[in-house]
């Protein structure tokens, strides 16, 4: 079970994720972070704190559940419904220019259904797209515009974001056993 | 919540809620609180139901519950179609085993039914491959309207084990009454129930309850007071002498609330009989949580519909 990112790392690559945001986003003050549950919602929380503390800016941040929006979400004939957790957006997202946060990014659709959740809740100026890590292996035309780290797999690996949040521990790890997607 | 909710349903049916344990209850209003924030939205719709079809089968005057199953479908994007009993083949004298038959042929995925006879849901889900949801079945059960009761009380209290429950008014023929005690005594809630000695249905010290013909007794230090309706249309006897004796008598008021935890929440299903088994003042008062009630009605049914979909046959 390789470690592709320590905590360390983690955290390196999401304070210098926050710095790019600065840097592209110079001067502006309509920008605000949602987070995809479940790992989306303590990266984009954490990145809401370094853009505090890198460029005192207050983010709005929320977090959101994009179940209902899967396009596989009929398609399996047995089995039961994935569990539904709470959508919170406390404020508009008219004119925002999103921030939308998520650990991985690999088929896309995840990304696909976010899209059309958010556009549900108003029209935002922009949306961009932050990831810790990119695996690769598109099905949609989609990509990052933040990225941790590049991580180069096969279709049968799997890889493990792991958040001290969640799960006690801030790790990345990629899997030769076959998983389920 | 004690204990941890149940990654889903075991059933595809939701019958009754004597067919839950308390881990699938806690998976029910668990997704209902993630259902409840879509209401709060501009655009109070998502896709998860899209090309589902489900039909609503009313054959017992209803409105609330109609509307409320029709918003929850509509919300998840599911195509409804609603039958009553007027105006329908059931007037031409088509039986119920038929009438599901013919349904059952335009293949729906979800059959939502309420119906005057007791059991009629359960006749549904042997008849059909659909998904059958108890809508009320006679005097049997309303399993939606106890999960959205639940819910309500879950919202202003954190919890329901522990909690002293008085269920109040018409007893006998309160199939809301059936489904609460089954839910609330799962739950580890304390349940009280009192009513007039002609309408205690028999058994209901069985089921954990504590029955009593004195409202004073049933609601000191309760935490929740649910008041039934007197339900005139099911009564074809001698069960009181008068409206007016029964509101003396058992009819909620501002003064007998004083008697109740200070924190009470007043509950009643609906429709309300002002004046016979609660006073305006208690309805619109403070500890009234009934129109919450109708707002979480449509969180537990989109809920209830959205698991219930995920356990299809193939």
């Amino acid at each position: 079970m390789p470690v592709v990112m320590d905590a360390d790392r983690i955290g390196r690559s999401l304070m210098r994720i926050a710095h790019e945001i600065l840097e592209r986003h110079r001067g502006t003050d309509n920008l605000a972070l949602i987070g995809i549950r479940a790992r989306g919602v303590p990266l984009a929380e954490r990145l809401a704190a370094n853009l505090k503390t890198a460029g005192g800016l207050d983010v709005p941040t929320g977090s959101l559940d994009i179940t209902l929006y899967r396009d596989d979400l009929m398609r399996h004939q047995v089995g039961p419904q994935p569990i539904l957790r709470r959508t919170e957006i406390p404020f508009s997202i008219d004119g925002k220019m999103i921030l939308l946060v998520d650990d991985v990014l690999y088929t896309g659709r995840t990304i696909r259904a976010a899209l059309d959740a958010l556009i549900d809740f108003g029209r935002p100026s922009a949306i961009q797209l932050v990831v810790l890590v990119d695996r690769g292996h598109r099905e949609l035309p989609i990509r990052a515009d933040y990225v941790g780290r590049n991580v180069p797999t096969s279709r049968q690996q799997s890889v493990q974001v792991r958040l001290q949040e969640i799960d006690g521990r801030d790790e990345v790890d990629v899997d030769e056993a076959e998983v389920a997607r | 919540m004690s204990v941890t909710p149940a990654p889903r349903l075991r059933s595809r049916h939701l019958l009754s809620i004597a067919d839950l344990d308390s881990s699938e209850i806690d998976l029910i209003l668990d997704t209902a609180v993630a259902m409840k924030e879509i209401g709060t939205r501009t655009i109070k719709k998502v896709p998860a139901l899209r090309g589902r079809t489900v039909v609503n089968l009313f054959f017992e005057a209803s409105t609330r519950t109609r509307l409320s199953f029709e918003l929850a479908e509509k919300r998840l994007s599911a195509d409804t179609m609603g039958i009553t009993a007027a105006g329908s083949s059931v007037t031409k004298g088509e039986t119920l085993a038929d009438t599901a038959r013919t349904l059952e042929a335009m293949s729906p995925d979800i059959i939502v039914i309420r119906h005057a006879a007791s059991g009629a849901p359960h006749l549904l889900s042997t008849i059909c491959r659909a998904s059958i949801v108890n809508a009320g079945d006679g005097t049997h059960e309303h399993p939606t309207q106890a999960l959205l009761d639940a819910l309500t009380i879950r919202e202003r209290k954190g919890r329901l084990a522990g909690l002293t429950v008085a269920i109040v008014g018409d007893l006998l023929h309160s199939r809301v009454l059936r489904s609460n005690v089954l839910l609330l005594t799962k739950m580890g809630a304390h349940v009280r129930a009192c009513g007039p000695a002609t309408l205690i249905p028999p058994g209901l010290t069985a089921l954990g309850v504590h029955v009593t013909t004195s409202i004073d007794e049933a609601v000191k230090d309760a935490d929740v007071v649910m008041m039934l309706r007197v339900q005139h249309e099911r009564m074809h006897g001698m069960f009181l002498p008068s409206l007016r004796e029964y509101f003396t008598l058992f009819g909620l008021t501002p003064a007998r609330l004083t008697h109740a935890a200070p924190d009470v929440i007043v509950m009643h299903p609906g429709p309300m009989n002002r004046g016979v088994e609660i006073d305006s003042a208690v309805a619109d008062g403070p500890w009234s949580v009934i129109l919450d009630q109708v707002a979480n009605g449509v969180a537990v049914r989109m809920a209830v519909l959205y698991l219930l979909a995920g356990e299809e046959v193939a």
